[in-house]
């Protein structure tokens, strides 16, 4: 019927067509709006490459002459010594690597587990996503906010902990010091709370993707809940997962205020944990504003290699993504 | 010969009921993991309600009307506000939105609208994601190298011009980001649509796709502009700081984030106490931007 009606209706409309409308040409002005309207996007685009690449070269640029002095030796020795011109990063990268590495360690088992938590069928949806709602909103809180908590409810809170980790495990030297108010361990409790939501956020995001078929399968032949959870769910959603927990690396490496206002930026190396010590970024944020000469271009260095250091696990994360994704 | 299979069958249920037995291992381990995981929820959940708590507890009782109208005591005197941070917040994150917006929106335009995602397009969309992943502490640095050291406007080094241009390069991944997400949402009929009566490609982004993906976009950006607006790593050696009422933006300001980073570390009690003040007005505008914008997206999304 259809097919019959249309060429008759077509041909209807076609006939006054000619009449009513004719071709116009596009005027001039209307082309180069058009034109100039998409070379103005394009440079505005163009504009994430010259910044990205702006700040690398200011980077590097600033960084060059504590490069020709200090080379190599930057990255293994200790010293920050204004008076003497003697600069070396140790304790700042070392502090960045242990204060991110071990917030990851306890952010990402309770990151997972909410996630696992908020996308099991556990509780009634709308509780689930309240649940959800609360930790992107810890993401919304500022760092510095973060921070003055950190240095008048947190730090004050745990100490008493702390101490007793010093009484009963005082031999290990990572806890070989007597907690005195600011240093890595508060710095690290901040942190998780900081990288918690990202993680918390991409495994639910990864969760979520996880086809119905595959839990579906997986109960049909007689798993419990975790079982399916542990063989079939997270092994499918492993990538996004391992994907998110690098950019939360990424993340906790930069962090820069809480960890600064609670570190206790220390200028001498200490292997415990309950010590004060320091982080690249927090050593930028206290120093930089009042350093003149050599110390600028050191710390320019030293954010040089945390800019390379963030750089590399973000695109670390993104090939994990890549490879890691399984084909189901 | 024949009862051979029913007889199997019927001594695997008399070893093993298919009833459920709480007591098995793998529901003890079960009930062990969600309760485990369960755990884990509430331990998540709990850092939000402590330092809204504290924060609504020292803060707010210090919040009155000449909090917003006095300038922050000099050292060791009691009262004052914080009126010219509040100020200063305000003029610094409104600096770098009337950056990062335009430019990130047009990035954005171009990358869903014009680009047939070549090699330029997806080297743009890479370098977006690693510009989201340079931490916020350098951008400070570039811009501390770009404007300040080089005294780029009217021979000013710290201004709240620097610390509007280094939040802007925070937010400028966010938006561009939101715009491609939002416009890859708005149906292709659309454009037909548009090019059907005849519009330009001009007239159709500006008219059709851009406010059919209006929503989106705006929330992305409330969320990016919030997130600025805490932001202090950044300002610390851009825009600096400053005890006095704003004087224009081409001089040092004071912003509440700055504030309560230079606050927080004094030994004085009166400092200590506008830290507070000033975390919980800053608190108070992130997170009703955060849910106001999640209300509006999600009233939108159902209409």
């Amino acid at each position: 019927m259809t097919s019959e009606r249309l060429p008759a209706q077509e041909g209807a409309v076609a006939a006054p067509a000619e009449d009513l409308f004719t071709l116009r040409r596009r005027p001039p002005a209307e082309r180069l709006i058009d034109i100039g309207f998409r070379q103005l996007t394009l440079c505005l685009a163009a504009m994430v490459a010259l910044v990205l690449l702006g700040i690398f070269v200011v980077v590097l640029q600033g960084a060059q002459e504590a490069m020709g002095a200090f080379g190599l030796r930057f990255l293994t020795t200790s010293a920050w010594d204004p008076v003497n011109g003697e600069y070396g990063a140790f304790i700042a990268i070392y502090g960045t690597l242990v204060t991110s590495l071990l917030s990851l360690l306890i952010a990402v088992p309770l990151g997972v587990g909410t996630a696992i938590f908020i996308t099991e069928d556990l509780l009634h949806r709308s509780i689930r996503e309240a649940i959800g709602l609360l930790v992107e909103l810890l993401a919304a809180i500022p760092s510095v906010v973060l921070g003055l908590w950190a240095i008048f409810v947190l730090e004050p809170g745990i100490r008493p902990a702390l101490r007793l980790l010093h009484q009963w495990l005082g031999w290990i030297p990572f806890f070989g010091t007597e907690p005195q108010g600011p240093g890595m361990a508060p710095a690290i409790l901040i942190l998780v709370v900081m990288i918690l939501p990202i993680i918390t956020a991409i495994s639910r995001d990864a969760l979520n993707q996880v086809p119905i078929e595959l839990r579906q399968g997986a109960y049909g032949v007689g798993t419990t809940r975790w079982g399916a959870i542990v063989s079939v769910i997270l092994p499918a959603a492993v990538s996004a997962i391992t994907g998110g927990v690098m950019l939360a690396l990424g993340r906790a490496m930069g962090e820069t205020m809480a960890v600064t206002m609670i570190i206790g930026n220390a200028l001498n190396f200490d292997l415990s944990l309950l010590a004060p010590g320091n982080t690249i970024a927090s050593m930028l944020a206290n120093q930089f504003g009042e350093a003149d000469g050599i110390q600028v271009s050191a710390l320019m260095y030293a954010a040089l290699i945390l800019m390379l250091l963030t750089f590399s696990v973000n695109v670390m994360a993104k090939w994990i993504v890549r490879r890691l994704s399984l084909r189901y | 010969m024949t009862p051979a299979t029913p007889t199997t069958a019927v001594s695997l249920f008399d070893r093993r009921p298919l009833y459920f037995d709480r007591s098995l291992r793998r529901n003890r381990i079960n009930r062990f993991c969600t309760a485990l995981v369960a755990l884990f929820a509430m331990i998540a959940v709990l850092p939000l309600f402590l330092v809204v708590f504290y924060v609504m507890l020292q803060g707010g009782r210090l919040i009155g009307f000449s909090m917003f109208t006095e300038l922050p005591p000099p050292p060791g005197l009691e009262g004052g506000g914080i009126g010219n941070a509040v100020l200063g917040t305000i003029v610094v994150t409104l600096l770098a939105s009337l950056i990062a917006i335009p430019i990130g929106v047009g990035g954005g335009v171009y990358l869903n609208e014009y680009s047939k995602r070549g090699l330029f397009a997806q080297f743009v969309s890479f370098g977006n994601d690693v510009l989201a992943g340079v931490p916020s502490i350098i951008s400070g640095v570039f811009v501390y190298g770009v404007v300040v050291a080089t005294r780029l406007f009217f021979n000013q080094s710290y201004s709240a011009m620097a610390g509007g241009i280094a939040l802007s390069v925070l937010m400028l991944p966010t938006v561009i980001k939101t715009t491609d997400e939002g416009l890859k949402l708005v149906p292709q009929e659309l454009r037909w649509g548009a090019y059907g009566v005849g519009a330009s490609k001009f007239v159709t982004v500006m008219r059709v796709t851009l406010p059919a993906a209006f929503t989106p976009i705006a929330t992305g950006v409330v969320l990016g502009v919030a997130r600025a607006a805490g932001e202090t790593a950044p300002l610390i050696f851009t825009a600096l700081f400053s005890p006095f009422w704003p004087e224009g933006i081409f001089n040092p300001i004071a912003t509440m984030s700055v504030l309560i980073f230079n606050f927080a570390i004094m030994p004085y009690e009166a400092q200590n106490e506008l830290a507070w003040a000033a975390s919980f007005v800053l608190l108070v505008m992130i997170l009703a931007a955060n849910l106001v914008s999640r209300w509006i997206s999600r009233m939108a999304s159902r209409t």
